[in-house]
């Protein structure tokens, strides 16, 4: 069984899980992600792998409550059990030694990028990091990515730390510096992962991205994660989720990502009724 | 007496209540339709329904226990070689099958050997089965099946019974494979059949881990070296999704059937939001393709709530691959079938939404490999259907997962494994495969004919491995 050895509260809303899955710890790498579902009607919800502990047996699990289901995630609590946990799914990141990487991480999408910029860095890169989020309060993994960069710069949306800027600031003026950068990994929102590209693209700069389109199997089974990718479609789950970003369609993908927001809302109605207590008679 | 020559029909719902739940849709004989139907069986001497039979059932044998009244010898007599009757006798092509060769066929209609076998599967199953385990020696040989669908219950039932231990390997949650993610509800009801049936086998023995993707949580050769298991079965199914290749396939609205049907029948989608996995069906929905996964598809549809389910196929209704039942029911259910028409392009709005599927009218013309008439375009004959979700089931491909990590496993052109008709035996030394697999995308009844032939050939490979030691 997958129980939840530490849950720790990261930011408003970012919940991180140390779940134990030895037969997943000992396989993960960076780059790679499982999918778990909370209860018997839950959904199957991928998560990228932040972190995982071979001798430990265990892997950890960052996450945002954003949806309903990540919210039934939040609820649980140490001790307690996953019901599903599967992985490690996807293709891990090709991890050599390239000289000097840019790892931008954005928001919540600073946990997956930690194991790649420490796999990295323990290839013999020089690592800069660039983690952005809108403000201090939900900045995650600071030190986490401290520990495993040559330089770190932080950037927030409202200044309270760091640069105010958003990560393309930063990125641009290393791209116009002196360095040769030889990489530049980016994950995190959607709309940000696109700006990165167009940042890198007229350096040439090969650039990836980690994408976490809309799932369901995770096995290469429905195709519901399919991207277009230099005019191919590619399955996130199987041929990915890393891809050249500079030929992501990141507009399909975005327009993807909101295929079922009305059913969102439905479901976040329906839990907070069952919450309640099931019967609505004292919202009458 | 004088002899029947049509089939007793099967009690099914009402078709206009029908398409509107998941209930099953054939509610199954009666005890009394199940004696009338047996009473049709000539008991044939040659008995040439059982070599239209994948797994060879002893179809006279049965058909006397259910005539004489003894259904816990009837379920036995099928039991002896398949171990999912309940599954088979639903859906099953028997009119290309046993029932072709029925002699009764020559006349009128053949005997319902499928209604027949059904009828007993729930019978034993409603009564309480109860199933035995063969004791494991302690020195028991291993055997490790990769995939839960039909090919690898049937090699884990058989080799269960000659007292192996297996341990069958599911990348999803829960075990049954396409019988789960695929088949609906309403043609297969999930908890009350499948699961049972796949309960049985645990009760045979047989070891069901969940939640493990070959390949990936452990590869083939780890199974056999470090993990101690002296053979391996692959049926990890045909499970990649073709699109068509034409503009607006990733619009949103657009389904794979292997995605449209895994979300309402795996992840219950047409209980949302009480099972929070959610589905968009729309008002019009147009279901490419014209085997039994597009039937399955359309009917889906119109039962989560469509107004307007089309089939578009580019062939004729007299090439449709799909079961005759399934037509027979899907046309009783109001599916509007456009035939020979071929989808040009998805058509969608500003913001990213099919609003259309543009299509062309088709003749057909010379037959081409397969044998069928090939399907030619007609100049000038473009129209748009005015549809909300497109479902694309035109079939899958090998999902390459465990032959891209295997050593010494080979493969064909198309990605599937390479193993002998006969045995299932690959490239591989202890390694077997079969279903869809091997053949590419097929029937339930195919794979676990497969599967009992791997059965027969781990058997024999074990034996002599024990020998040699």
């Amino acid at each position: 069984m997958y129980k939840i050895l530490v849950k720790q509260q990261l930011a408003p809303s970012v919940q991180l899980f140390e779940v134990e899955a030895p037969l997943i710890a000992r396989k993960a790498k960076p780059g790679q992600f499982v999918i778990l579902r909370v209860n018997e009607e839950g959904e199957r919800i991928p998560l990228t792998i932040a972190d995982f502990n071979r001798e430990k047996g265990s892997i950890t699990l960052i996450f945002q409550e954003v949806g309903a289901s990540t919210t039934e995630l939040g609820l649980l609590n140490e001790g307690e059990f996953l019901l599903d946990l599967v992985g490690p799914l996807g293709k891990p990141t090709h991890i050599e030694k390239f000289g000097t990487v840019v790892c931008v991480g954005g928001g919540i999408g600073i946990a997956p990028v930690y194991p790649i910029a420490r796999g990295l860095k323990e290839a013999g890169n020089e690592v800069i990091s660039i983690i952005g989020a809108r403000s201090k309060d939900i900045l995650i993994y600071e030190d986490e990515m401290a520990a495993v960069s040559d330089e770190l710069i932080i950037t927030t949306d409202d200044g309270s730390k760091g640069i105010k800027a958003l990560v393309t600031q930063p990125l641009k003026e290393l791209l116009d510096s002196d360095k040769t950068i030889s990489l530049v990994m980016a994950i995190g929102p959607v709309i940000m992962m696109k700006f990165v590209a167009e940042t890198t693209r007229p350096y040439g700069v090969p650039t990836v991205v980690s994408l976490n389109p809309i799932m369901v199997d995770g096995t290469g089974m429905c195709g519901g994660c399919r991207v277009s990718v230099g005019q191919e479609n590619k399955f996130a789950c199987v041929d990915g989720p890393e891809f050249d970003a500079h030929k992501v369609d990141f507009e399909s993908l975005m327009t993807r990502q909101r295929m079922y927001k009305s059913q969102e809302k439905q479901h976040s109605e329906h839990l907070a009724g069952k919450k309640e207590g099931g019967c609505k008679c004292h919202s009458l | 007496m004088s002899l029947s020559l049509n089939k007793n029909p099967m009690p099914e719902q009402d078709p206009k209540v029908r398409a509107k739940n998941f209930a099953e849709v054939s509610l199954g004989y009666t005890e009394e339709l199940a004696k009338a139907e047996a009473e049709r069986c000539l008991q044939c001497k040659a008995a040439p329904c059982r070599k239209g039979c994948p797994v060879q059932v002893d179809i006279p044998a049965f058909i006397k226990e259910v005539k004489a009244g003894d259904m816990d010898s009837a379920i036995a007599k099928i039991k002896e070689v398949n171990s999912l009757p309940a599954v088979c006798g639903r859906v099953c092509p028997q009119e290309e099958q046993c029932e072709k060769y029925c002699v009764l066929a020559k006349k009128g209609q053949s005997v319902g050997i499928g209604r027949l076998e059904r009828y007993v599967a729930d019978t034993a199953r409603n009564k309480g089965e109860i199933t035995t385990a063969v004791e494991c020696t302690s020195d028991a040989q291993k055997v490790a099946v990769i995939g839960s669908g039909p090919a690898g219950l049937a090699v884990a039932g058989d080799l269960a019974k000659k007292g192996y231990k297996v341990t069958i390997f599911e990348a999803l949650h829960l075990p049954g494979g396409v019988l789960m993610y695929g088949i609906p509800e309403f043609r297969l009801p999930k908890d009350e059949v499948v699961q049972v049936e796949i309960n049985n086998l645990r009760k045979l023995g047989v070891e069901i881990v969940v939640n493990a993707v070959i390949g990936s949580t452990f590869t083939v050769d780890e199974l056999m070296e470090a993990e101690g298991f002296d053979a391996v079965f692959i049926g990890t199914g045909a499970g990649l999704p073709h699109f068509m290749g034409v503009p607006g396939e990733n619009l949103n609205g657009v389904y794979s059937a292997n995605e449209f049907l895994t979300r309402c029948n795996l992840m219950k989608a047409y209980r949302f939001p009480e099972c929070g996995t959610p589905i968009h069906v729309g008002k019009k929905v147009a279901v490419v393709g014209g085997g039994n996964v597009a039937m399955d598809g359309a009917r889906t549809a119109l039962r989560l709530g469509a107004e307007h389910s089309y089939i578009v196929y580019r062939r004729s209704e007299a090439e449709l691959p799909a079961r005759l039942e399934e037509i027979h029911h899907a046309k009783e259910e109001g599916i509007d079938f456009q035939f020979l028409t071929a989808p040009t392009a998805v058509l969608g709005n500003k913001d990213g939404w099919v609003t259309g599927l543009q299509c062309v009218r088709m003749e057909l013309g010379e037959p081409d490999a397969s044998g069928r008439r090939r399907p030619i375009e007609i100049p000038n004959s473009e129209f748009v259907l005015e549809v909300d979700t497109v479902i694309i089931a035109i079939g899958q491909g090998p999902n390459p997962l465990v032959q891209s990590t295997t050593k010494g496993l080979e493969t064909n052109k198309k990605g599937n494994i390479a193993a002998h008709e006969e045995t299932g035996a690959t490239s591989k030394p202890g390694v077997f495969a079969g279903g869809d697999i091997v053949t590419g995308a097929a029937t339930v009844i195919l794979a676990m004919g497969a599967g009992k032939k791997a059965a027969v050939a781990i058997d024999k490979y074990l034996q002599e491995k024990k020998t040699n030691q």
